[in-house]
């Protein structure tokens, strides 16, 4: 199988106009005969949904949640990207393009990347047109922060909130074509497997989780927007429910996974402090404008109180590593910093796995009550989960896995290699090459749903002008729902005595170890040695009470957790292959006498696609070359 | 820490329920209070009994899905202070204390399983009138209308109402007038949302009460347990908005 990314002609400023300018257009009469599945109703689905229904196509919309409104996008806190340069601070589309390039350590396609930075400005008026929040300056005009990666403001923000306001700008555009008949919500449902008829994706099966119904829905096109596999670590700063089994069951189906290794980890969030816990909390990165990083220097000076520990003896070790970007050197650089210093032995707070971000300067400089206005919120949060106040002393913060760059292989349409299947966000691997910057997945999540898709599906819909749409009693479907309630039954006659959480916890403490900030082959050799027994066991001796008939949340865990056993295979194998270091993917065996990643252009400038073979077969690798034809990649230095 | 819970147990929609007595055992008082419920729900899955559903999702404080009515207070924050249930922390109950933990009660919120609730009458309130019409791609420059940052921060004030219903369930009415008042307010008051601000508020108004909600006697219940700090001040704002806008429905536009 070859890739054909299907990047338009055309200089690099021009692909998108151009591709916009010959794309075919459906009519208005024809667009009512379309119907659209968007699964997932977070920015990207729920912005999709949205905009296809107010183009007038019929749409169905679905979410694990039991309102569109909970998707998890609304957690993220930070801002979102957009090269609108109001700041007048030399920040161009060329600008955040190279950024956005840079940041994701030369994985990413330049033509996708560099579209994702000229809609972004029209994401920000969009969005104040739907009524969100942003924060302004005195004159009434908008205000910017700067963010990790970056050396202009061009984070737009609403208070720590920015993902939730997002959110709801999408979501209340969804709920007017809702009401308007044009899209059919389906919350508390579960996509379980994707439907391909004559080679193209058609349909879903869901499951109710309500009445633990199976039901087909059966379409013209599927779009997947389902997020993202950070949970596969089981502690991680994704909700509960975020899951992979979307994408993992399309994979299954053919669809090709692009780039499994890639995972990012935030640098700042509050420390694990036991075993009961079940997620880790995030800080928004967009403390370390403010906020400075430091451990003791010497190790001895770790059980004092930070306050006891004088200015020389601090190490403010992003300062002293990075000095042009310091504090706010990119995400998977301030993780793995954080990671050494903790190696070394000098991590403060319990288990010695933190280091503090401290805002003593900023405060003298600004006053606490500007401290207060920009961060309120996130001090308030830290004070409820730790007990501590951060006005009086610094925070404590440690590395958690966050965000996915990798997902579903898509061209430049955003379609899978399965005719009909699209998928959009942080479910794609488009973007962000091997390492994602802070505030550009709200960007992109956006720029998918309400400016991309829309023209890009035209290209596929186009093609099935006249094509009779399957009916949800073909035999495609039917054996696919038979497929799904013979799992659901399986899974609820294992009948063992160990719960699925921790099972869950086991996969994800193994994979932290082995497949996390940093990764070796030997790691990954023992790591994909030890998941097939972590498998084996949990297919033995899990425990999923109840039915299949009712409301079940044991065995909606139990599901996605059996996704992830078989996932994370695929994410460690990826891992193996790829003898370089790149963003998020650091691999011992390759960094420079100074520590830092050790990229091998010569031979993986590539994106690596993964096909499903069959159950206990290798999957076959297949790759799409990296062409940079506007940037020349560089090795990545932030000093 | 240990600690006796009583939790309000229901197989189903139309199954009765009944409080049912559970020993929380060896609780770290740095667990959050679904994390209590997390190890409980672990025992009871170890011995294949059917573990207490509740609904959960990011578990800080800003999804709004999780909902417990604690010692009978919506999210428990006569304990914490106006924060969400997930956000509650046991450090904060006294060792060998009995909890009492039940769903949120509103009869528009009709328990689905033992401590889950079906909150889609918000969404359909949001339906009738909670949005800024306009569409994708039609809108002018992010700058070209400048709000006084004021008037932007009071918005925001609004807009930070997370959907979570524990307004609804502490009201002795069940009402959603908090939850109505908010997305009112927070639309009304940016320049962008006065254009339909009028039909927005009587919409709203009007499908909240053919949900079934109570309607507003000033308990201010509402605001003691609100996660997301929405001041009772909006209701005054919207419910002015909303006799204006009778008025104007009847005697015309003045």
């Amino acid at each position: 199988m070859t890739l054909d990314p299907k990047i338009p002609r055309g200089p690099l400023g021009e692909k998108w106009t151009l591709f916009k300018d010959s794309t075919g257009l459906i009519s208005p009469a024809n667009k009512r005969k379309f119907k659209i599945l968007v699964v997932g109703s977070g920015l990207a689905g729920a912005s999709a949904a949205a905009t296809l229904g107010e183009q007038g196509y019929q749409v169905e919309c679905f979410c694990y949640q039991d309102s569109p409104r909970r998707a998890h996008s609304v957690a993220a806190q930070g801002g979102i990207n957009a090269a609108k340069n109001y700041q007048n601070d030399g920040d161009s589309v060329f600008r955040l393009f190279h950024d956005t390039i840079k940041g994701g350590d030369f994985r990413s396609r330049e033509a996708n990347v560099y579209r994702l930075a000229e809609v972004s400005t029209f994401i920000i008026d969009q969005c104040v047109a739907q009524g969100v929040p942003f924060a302004r300056e005195y004159s009434g005009l908008l205000a910017n922060r700067s963010f990790g990666g970056a050396q202009v403001s061009r984070t737009f923000y609403a208070r720590g909130q920015t993902g939730q306001q997002l959110l709801l700008g999408a979501y209340q555009a969804l709920q007017r074509q809702v009401a308007l008949g044009q899209v059919k919500m389906f919350p508390r449902t579960e996509m379980l497997d994707l439907v391909l008829v004559r080679g193209h994706a058609k349909g879903i099966i869901v499951r109710d989780l309500v009445t633990g119904r199976v039901d087909s829905h059966a379409a013209d096109v599927v779009l997947l927007c389902t997020g993202g596999y950070s949970n596969i670590f089981y502690l991680s700063t994704n909700a509960k429910g975020c899951n992979v089994t979307a994408t993992y069951r399309a994979y299954k189906q053919g669809a090709l996974f692009a780039n499994p290794c890639y995972t990012q980890i935030h640098p700042t969030c509050i420390p694990a402090s036991g075993d009961y816990q079940s997620k880790l909390t995030l800080m928004s990165e967009s403390l370390r404008n403010d906020g400075r990083v430091w451990v003791p220097k010497n190790k001895e000076d770790c059980f004092k109180t930070p306050e006891g520990i004088p200015e020389i003896g601090r190490d403010y070790y992003l300062e002293r590593k990075y000095p042009s970007y310091g504090n706010l050197a990119p995400r998977d650089i301030a993780s793995r910093s954080a990671k050494e210093v903790c190696d070394e032995e000098r991590g403060v707070g319990p288990g010695g796995r933190g280091v503090y971000l401290d805002f003593i300067d900023a405060m003298r400089r600004l006053g606490r009550s500007v401290i207060e206005e920009r961060y309120g919120n996130l001090f308030k949060i830290y004070n409820n989960i730790t007990g501590e106040d951060a006005y009086e002393s610094p925070m404590r913060i440690y590395p958690a896995a966050h965000y996915t760059m990798g997902g579903l292989w898509v061209d430049y349409n955003l379609m899978s290699n399965i005719p009909g299947l699209y998928v959009l966000g942080e479910a794609n691997f488009s973007d962000h090459g091997a390492n994602r910057l802070g505030a550009s997945a709200l960007m992109q999540g956006l720029a998918d749903g309400y400016f991309i898709i829309p023209y890009t599906l035209t290209a596929y819909l186009v093609t099935q002008l006249g094509v009779r749409r399957p009916s949800p009693d073909h035999p495609a479907f039917r054996s696919a729902e038979h497929k799904v309630s013979a799992r659901t039954a399986q899974l609820l006659s294992i009948r063992g005595n160990r719960s699925t959480d921790s099972l869950h916890r086991e996969l994800g403490l193994l994979l932290w170890d082995n497949c996390g900030m940093a990764r070796s082959r030997e790691s990954l050799e023992r790591a994909l040695e030890e998941i097939p027994k972590i498998r084996e066991e949990f297919w033995k001796n899990a425990s999923v009470p109840g039915s299949g008939e009712e409301f079940n949340q044991s065995l909606e865990k139990a599901g996605r957790v059996a996704d992830f056993l078989e996932f994370g295979e695929l994410l460690c194998r990826d891992a193996l292959h790829r003898e370089e270091s790149c963003g998020g993917h650091f691999r011992i065996e390759h960094q420079t006498d100074e520590g830092e990643a050790l990229r091998d252009d010569e031979n993986y400038s590539y994106v690596a696609a993964w096909n499903f073979n069959g159950e206990h077969v290798a999957p076959s690798l297949i790759k799409e070359h990296l062409a940079y034809e506007s940037i020349q990649p560089t090795t990545r230095s932030y000093k | 820490m240990n600690f006796h819970l009583k939790v309000w147990r229901q197989a189903g929609p139309r199954a009765p329920g009944r409080m049912v007595d559970y020993e929380a055992r060896n609780i770290p008082s740095e667990a959050s209070f679904l994390e209590m419920l997390d190890i409980v729900n672990e025992e009871l899955t170890s011995k294949k009994e059917v573990p207490i559903q509740f609904d959960h999702d990011c578990r800080e404080g800003i999804c709004g899905a999780c909902g417990l009515t604690i010692n009978g207070i919506p999210h428990g924050c006569g304990y914490a202070g106006g924060e969400t249930t997930c956000q509650l922390y046991m450090r904060k109950f006294s060792n060998g204390s009995t909890i009492y933990v039940e769903p949120f009660r509103a009869s528009s919120f009709p328990v689905l399983c033992d401590l889950s609730v079906d909150r889609s009458a918000f969404d359909r309130i949001i339906q009738a009138g909670g949005f800024i019409s306009g569409r994708s791609g039609s809108a002018s420059d992010a700058n070209a209308c400048p709000i006084p940052k004021a008037t932007a921060e009071l918005a925001m004030d609004a807009a930070a109402c997370i959907g979570c219903g524990a307004c609804v369930a502490a009201c002795p009415n069940g009402s959603a007038t908090l939850f109505v008042a908010a997305k009112v307010t927070h639309l009304e008051l940016l320049p962008q949302g006065k254009l339909e601000a009028q039909q927005r508020v009587l919409n709203m108004i009007h499908a909240t009460d053919a949900e079934g909600f109570g309607g507003c006697s000033n308990f201010y219940e509402c605001e003691a347990v609100c996660p997301a700090g929405i001041p009772v001040e909006f209701i005054s704002r919207a419910n002015r908005h909303y006799t204006m806008a009778s008025l104007r429905t009847v005697i015309g536009n003045f």
